[in-house]
């Protein structure tokens, strides 16, 4: 038997060259999205069988234009390649290119063909060369750029089997085209870089005097040598400037001979798309309709499933009660578990409408038409157009958002950003939210519009609202330096492909349900076990004190009320009843009692675990209920109004702290990471939970 | 006064005559926007920033700061 080669390949390429569909077509669902080590971009990483011995681990890079990187994103491309220590360095490059763009990616393949790794190139969109006009001679290309170009349509499915016979047997050229253009650079000044750094190849020194800041794999000595190349500032970027505009005439001779585009062929719908998509009145009315249909689809086609979720679970923990042997076990998992895993599952229908439309709008090219409309607007308030971004994927997730503020180049705007994305509304209160409006909103129609709906749409405006506001405080008050640019490019509008949308959605709502699943699964057992324990002096005699309670009045009860009053007792004298009554006095004026701020003090793990938590103490409370979390939160009775727990002035009260408040361990911890301190952090978690609670205050004091 | 490429009128085009190199982001420079090459200015955004542009078959939108730096003719 052959033994099994493995090797490894890095994907590069400009953003929008459909690098991430060939990623797709290549490793399907063989995925695996991690981190990179001290940072948070994502690695994505698949594997795929080229033939029966051989096996590619293959890296998707982030999308850059260039290997001088501008953003944090950008550097991992160039810190992956340059460095042969590193874990990802390649044993193969394929540059992603594109038909209609192939001038600006020759421009990052020249880079990365001076790094001398093998690289092939990939010319992406090829099925659209016909319909553009474009014609290509490939022996030309490979000629010139001394290298293997395979046309391929990644979506299509078509050059994907070339491709993968090419990188079996890549050719190698060695092509070091900086040796040319130091020529015309200045060329004393590169015969000293070679001569004082005499055991690094010349392109590679000149990206460690100007773009590297890791210089641990290199001697002390030429570390020194580094540093003292990097004195004269202007002058390296003068010789910056000039590599580009050689790198680029370049280009263009070999395109003269290559490539060839009829103008009149050439596609003008995305010209006239942008006319409507960007007008300065239609493009905000198209931009608001969206956003409602988001807003409207994930209340209104995603209450189906989470009430069937809701109900399956709530059987499924009365079958597992009733038909278990009863005990400590039985308790456990019909008690904490099962309802714990209903609490996460209950929220992947919300979760996969807001990542689909996202996905939709970053995959058909809209998203920068809408960080286009954005930018002025939003750089009064100290952020950039880039902002938009994060802060409609801050609706679906916090986390993820902020990573996308990577984008933006600026740091205040960045900050900035970084800081009041959290303010948007997450899904993660969409589970709070919803049970709550269903309890204190009526189902009516209004207008033809469903007045939950519009409730829920009201709080979304107001995250939007509070964020754009503390952008607006922030941008006065923070005393940050600011150097940023804005430059970004307007990719053609396509049609989103079926195949990269289901991996995206798959992809984010299983690191979702398994990330934030594992906090809200151990928070929910760890309550469970809270609630069930106590001390022995009070919550071990529970019967007996109910017992002589009740003799003691002279009350006469049958069995049923009398277990019922003991559940409730040993529930209050629980080791959470006792933290819950602690925190009362801090919570009344706000309209909570103590069981809410049980579910409030665990929801500062993650704010969805106020759903489970309600839903594990009330089901420990009164176990023979047999009704979903809906009809038990109803059921609840203030004992001094004898109303309604969650009426309407405790209700909104919640709605408002949950809008504010900042509970999410997950957000407070990637906010350190990008912001590599604990100060933004901590002034979040401050800043955000104080308002949100002087503002819940006003709330329940004007509504009761 | 020199034409920048915020002077121009949308649908209208120019040819770049000179960047000013040490202002000008270096992205824009690898993006092809350099002397030589033709631009035109497709769309202005609803508050006068910023511009969508297309330079040596790029569609990017810049703001109008950078493209003041972008001088034309």
């Amino acid at each position: 038997m052959a033994t099994e080669k493995k090797i490894k390949i890095a994907l590069v390429g400009n953003p929008n060259t459909g690098k991430t569909s060939l990623f797709n077509q290549l490793t399907g669902l063989n995925q695996k999205v991690g981190n990179y080590p001290g940072i948070t971009v994502d690695r994505v990483q698949g594997v795929c069988k080229l033939d029966e011995n051989t096996t590619a681990t293959i890296i998707d890079l982030p999308g850059t234009y260039s290997i001088n990187p501008n953003t944090i994103d950008e550097s991992i491309v160039l810190e992956t390649l340059i460095n042969k220590e590193n874990p990802d360095f390649p044993d193969l490059v394929i540059v992603v290119g594109e038909v209609a763009n192939l001038k600006r990616n020759l421009f990052l393949f020249s880079q990365i063909k001076d790094l001398e790794i093998p690289v092939i190139l990939a010319i992406n969109m090829a099925d659209q060369m016909k319909r553009k006009g474009i014609s290509l001679d490939l022996a030309i290309l490979e000629k010139e750029l001394q290298t293997d170009v395979i046309l391929i349509s990644a979506r299509k499915n078509i050059g994907i089997e070339k491709l993968k016979e090419t990188i079996l047997k890549p050719k190698h050229q060695k092509h070091n085209s900086l040796e040319d253009y130091s020529q015309r650079m200045d060329i004393g000044f590169f015969k000293r870089i070679q001569r004082e750094l005499p055991n690094i190849p010349l392109y590679k020194a000149w990206l460690l005097i100007t773009q590297c800041n890791d210089l641990s794999p290199y001697t002390k000595e030429e570390q020194n040598t580094i540093e003292t190349f990097r004195t004269d500032e202007d002058k390296l970027t003068r010789l910056q400037h000039k590599e580009t505009v050689l790198r680029y005439v370049k280009i263009n001779d070999i395109l003269k001979k290559a490539y060839n585009v009829n103008p009149e062929k050439a596609t003008t719908l995305r010209a006239r798309l942008d006319k409507i998509l960007t007008h300065r009145i239609f493009g905000y009315v198209i931009f608001a309709l969206i956003l409602m249909l988001i807003f409207q689809g994930i209340f209104n086609f995603a209450s189906i499933p989470m009430d069937y979720i809701d109900t399956a679970f709530a059987d499924l923990s009365n079958y597992a009660k009733n038909n278990l042997p009863a005990g400590m076990f039985t308790s456990l998992l019909s008690e904490g578990i099962i309802p714990g895993i209903g609490g996460i599952l209950i929220f992947v229908p919300q979760i996969v409408i807001l990542f689909l439309f996202v996905a939709v709008l970053e995959e058909t090219g809209y998203m920068s038409r809408v960080v286009f409309l954005m930018d002025k607007i939003m750089r009064r308030y100290g952020m950039s157009g880039k902002s938009v971004v994060p802060l409609i994927s801050g609706t679906a997730c916090a986390i993820p958002a902020i990573m996308a503020a990577r984008n933006i180049s600026g740091f205040k705007e960045r900050l900035i950003t970084i800081l009041v994305t959290p303010l948007t509304t997450c899904s993660a209160r969409i589970p709070v939210y919803a049970i709550i409006i269903s309890l204190v909103i009526p189902d009516k129609y209004y207008y033809g519009f469903n007045l939950q709906g519009l409730t829920l749409m009201l709080l979304y405006l107001i995250g939007f609202i509070a964020a754009i506001g503390s952008a607006y405080i922030l941008n006065k008050i923070l005393k940050v330096q600011n150097k940023s640019y804005f430059i970004i490019e307007m990719p053609n509008y396509k049609l989103p492909s079926l195949k990269n949308l289901a991996i995206t959605v798959i992809e984010k709502t299983r690191a979702f349900v398994f990330g934030a699943g594992k906090i809200i699964l151990a928070i929910s057992i760890v309550l469970w076990f809270l609630a069930s324990n106590g001390p022995a002096q009070t919550y071990g005699k529970a019967s007996d004190i109910i017992q002589k309670e009740n003799n003691l009045n002279g009350i006469d009860l049958n069995s049923n009320q009398i277990n019922q009053q003991i559940a409730s007792y040993k529930l209050e004298h629980s080791y959470i009843g006792i933290l819950g009554k602690t925190i009362e006095p801090a919570i009344k004026p706000l309209g909570y009692d103590w069981k809410i701020g049980i579910a409030l003090i665990s929801s500062f793990a993650a704010r969805e675990v106020f759903v489970g938590t309600l839903a594990t103490i009330y089901s420990v409370e009164n176990s023979n209920d047999t009704t979903g979390i809906k009809q038990r939160m109803q059921a609840e009775i203030n004992p001094q109004t004898n109303k309604p727990r969650f009426d309407f002035p405790t209700g909104m009260s919640l709605l408002i702290f949950y809008a504010f408040a900042m509970q999410c361990m997950g957000t407070l911890a990637i906010v350190k990471r990008e912001t590599d301190t604990w100060k933004w952090p901590l002034y979040q978690l401050f800043g955000m939970t104080s308002l949100a609670y002087l503002l819940a205050f006003i709330t329940f004091k004007m509504l009761s | 006064m020199t034409k920048t490429v915020a002077d121009l009128r949308i649908g209208e085009k120019g040819i770049i005559e000179h960047v000013c190199l040490n202002n000008i982001p270096l992205k824009l420079l690898e993006m092809g926007c350099m002397p030589g090459k033709e631009v035109e200015l497709i769309q202005i955004a609803p508050l006068k920033d910023p511009l969508y542009i297309i330079v040596n078959g790029s569609h990017i939108a810049i703001r109008k700061e950078v493209a003041q730096l972008i001088e034309i003719h």
